[in-house]
């Protein structure tokens, strides 16, 4: 329902507002593929960029070659086999020296990048001619984003997901009860880096140019994490529950405040973190619970025993145990 | 010792040579022994002898220096551990190890959907509800691992491996840390489970439950075998005692 309207929305909406909603579905997408990976095995990943980035180089030099359609999946691709060579790589890193590594890779493409440009290609642009509007990019963007979100849904309900959380609780004891850990994680590692090209590729789509800088951009990788964790990174439709309102409020205040964005942006993090530790998801089902709960007996408080509560009571237990659940 | 063992069935399990060193410090050194079908057998020694580096290497998480372990007619020494859990042979963990934020369900369904035989979720959930109820979880399905108590984890890591379908079961001082009446229970389902057909190794220090479970000890000590046997004879040997004692009041 609300996806029909969103696909209709563009005949009726200002270059303002598409231009608003290309952001935000570029983040839902990139926060809900980081969160699919992510989320549920907890290898915190800050290579956002770095796929975002590859991205968009795959599609500046596809698109001068192939049609733009054929230019994305290349892009899409191209970040799934540099996603493959890096988890085959670095996935038996753990905790912390992960998060350090695909911080760190993100900056190695774009240096190598950059010193290929300018040593072979003598040059530090390249430039992106197409005529696609925005409104097509809006309609790609929107695409993407549901079928990230509905994708990441299914998988979290099929064995697959099963084993991807597994490995986030215990990476031993999803060894031991006959899960393939190497091959579940480099598998997902990779597919979610292929969204984040994609991304990276459509709104290349939108530059006329591109140099190292614009594309490895690291405020993507920890945008992209603080949407996610905002939102709930633990369900499939919860980085979109952050990625929301994160933008809404960096438009915001970006507009309101322009020179004092960072502070504002910051404090409202601060804010957020210390009321929310769980992120909006929880909160969000605590409450369909209480509703839940609230129609099934007439009244509130709810019956002390009944099956209804019982659920209602671990869904609170979940809340209060970590950010994660 | 096959003379001994001939009434509990076929070999299914063979370690023969097997050699493990972190090091300079060897584990594991030149270790053999069998496993009969249907049995318990009781692997036991002092602390730090190396039953639970054994225990590693038969299921995957280590990769012997040398040797060979030989399950239903295969090496199965090096392989990764999930393929080991395939290969039916289950595993518990000396230090509990449930997944704290899934529930008790899906705790057991992760064992019956990538263990031996894989199953869709839905009907891994179903059979979830069997498995917990013959280990005395039924009605705690829906709590998260780590709400339940000490006992009830152990109860729940059980009906985890039990859900890979083993034909081998490796328990790690699975009993240990019990009260005596839970200590009752436990010697009791580990019966139970015997019954069924599944063949158990058990490292164990509580000598209760080996001597009321085991027909068969193997006992080591710094690595090494030192003694194998029926559980009232070995459990007498001047050797074992000196191990576990020390050589002074071994002799008193």
């Amino acid at each position: 329902m609300g996806a029909v309207v969103l696909a209709l929305l563009p005949p009726f909406a200002s270059g303002y507002v598409i231009s608003l909603f290309i952001v935000l579905y570029a983040n839902i997408a990139l926060a809900t593929a980081w969160a699919f990976f992510s989320g549920t095995t907890r290898y915190i990943s800050l290579a956002t960029a770095a796929f975002f980035g590859v991205g968009i180089y795959a599609l500046a030099i596809l698109h001068v070659y192939v049609s733009v359609p054929l230019a994305l999946l290349g892009a899409a691709v191209v970040g799934f086999l540099v996603a493959l060579v890096v988890g085959l790589s670095t996935l038996r890193l753990r905790g912390v020296y992960f998060v350090v590594f695909t911080f760190g890779l993100t900056e190695l493409v774009h240096q190598v990048l950059n010193w290929w440009e300018i040593k072979i290609n003598r040059t530090v642009t390249r430039y992106i001619f197409t005529d696609v509007s925005n409104v097509s990019i809006y309609e790609t963007l929107l695409a993407v984003a549901l079928i990230t979100i509905v994708g990441s849904w299914y998988v979290s309900h099929v064995r697959l997901g099963f084993a991807l959380r597994a490995i986030g609780e215990d990476e031993m004891v999803a060894r031991h009860t006959g899960i393939d850990t190497t091959r579940v994680k480099v598998l997902c590692f990779a597919i979610s880096a292929s969204v984040m090209a994609l991304v990276g590729a459509v709104l290349a789509l939108r530059y006329p140019y591109i140099d190292a800088s614009i594309a490895f951009n690291n405020t993507w990788s920890f945008q992209v994490l603080i949407a996610a964790l905002l939102g709930g990174p633990a369900r499939p439709w919860g980085p979109a529950l952050g990625a929301v309102p994160l933008v809404l409020l960096s438009e915001y205040l970006a507009g309101t405040f322009p020179h004092h964005f960072g502070i504002a942006l910051g404090l409202c993090f601060v804010v957020i973190v210390y009321f929310l530790p769980g992120g909006i998801a929880p909160l969000v089902e605590r409450y369909y619970h209480a509703w839940v709960v609230a129609r099934a007996y007439g009244r509130w408080p709810p019956a002390a025993a009944s099956p209804v509560t019982g659920r209602f009571k671990a869904g609170l237990a979940r809340l209060n145990a970590r950010w994660w659940t | 010792m096959s003379a001994a063992m001939a009434g509990c069935g076929e070999i299914l399990l063979s370690v023969r040579g097997l050699h493990k060193a972190f090091g300079g410090l060897v584990a594991v050194r030149d270790l053999s022994f069998d496993i009969h079908q249907r049995g318990i057998t009781g692997l036991i020694g002092p602390n730090g002898s190396g039953k639970t580096t054994v225990l590693n290497l038969v299921t995957g998480e280590f990769r012997p220096d040398r040797g060979a372990i030989l399950f239903r007619g295969e090496d199965i020494s090096g392989w990764p551990a999930f393929r080991i859990c395939r290969f039916r042979i289950a595993r518990t963990f000396q230090l509990v190890r449930v997944l704290p934020y899934m529930t008790v369900r899906e705790n057991v369904m992760l064992g019956r959907m990538f263990g031996s035989t894989p199953a869709e979720p839905a009907q891994a959930a179903g059979e979830a509800e069997a498995l917990l109820e013959r280990v005395g979880l039924a009605g705690r399905a829906s709590q998260l691992g780590a709400q339940l108590t000490y006992i009830d984890q152990k109860r729940l890591e059980l009906a985890r491996a039990l859900a890979c379908r083993p034909q081998l079961l490796l328990l790690d001082e699975w009993l240990a840390g019990l009260n005596p009446t839970e200590l009752q229970a436990g010697i009791d389902l580990i019966r139970l489970i015997r019954s069924d057909g599944v063949t158990i190794v058990m490292i164990e220090h509580v000598m209760e439950a080996i001597r009321a479970l085991c027909d068969w000890v193997v006992v080591m000590n710094a690595g090494e075998r030192i003694a194998e046997g029926r559980p009232d004879g070995v459990l007498s040997d001047r050797q074992v005692m000196r191990a576990y004692l020390g050589t002074d009041d071994a002799a008193a």
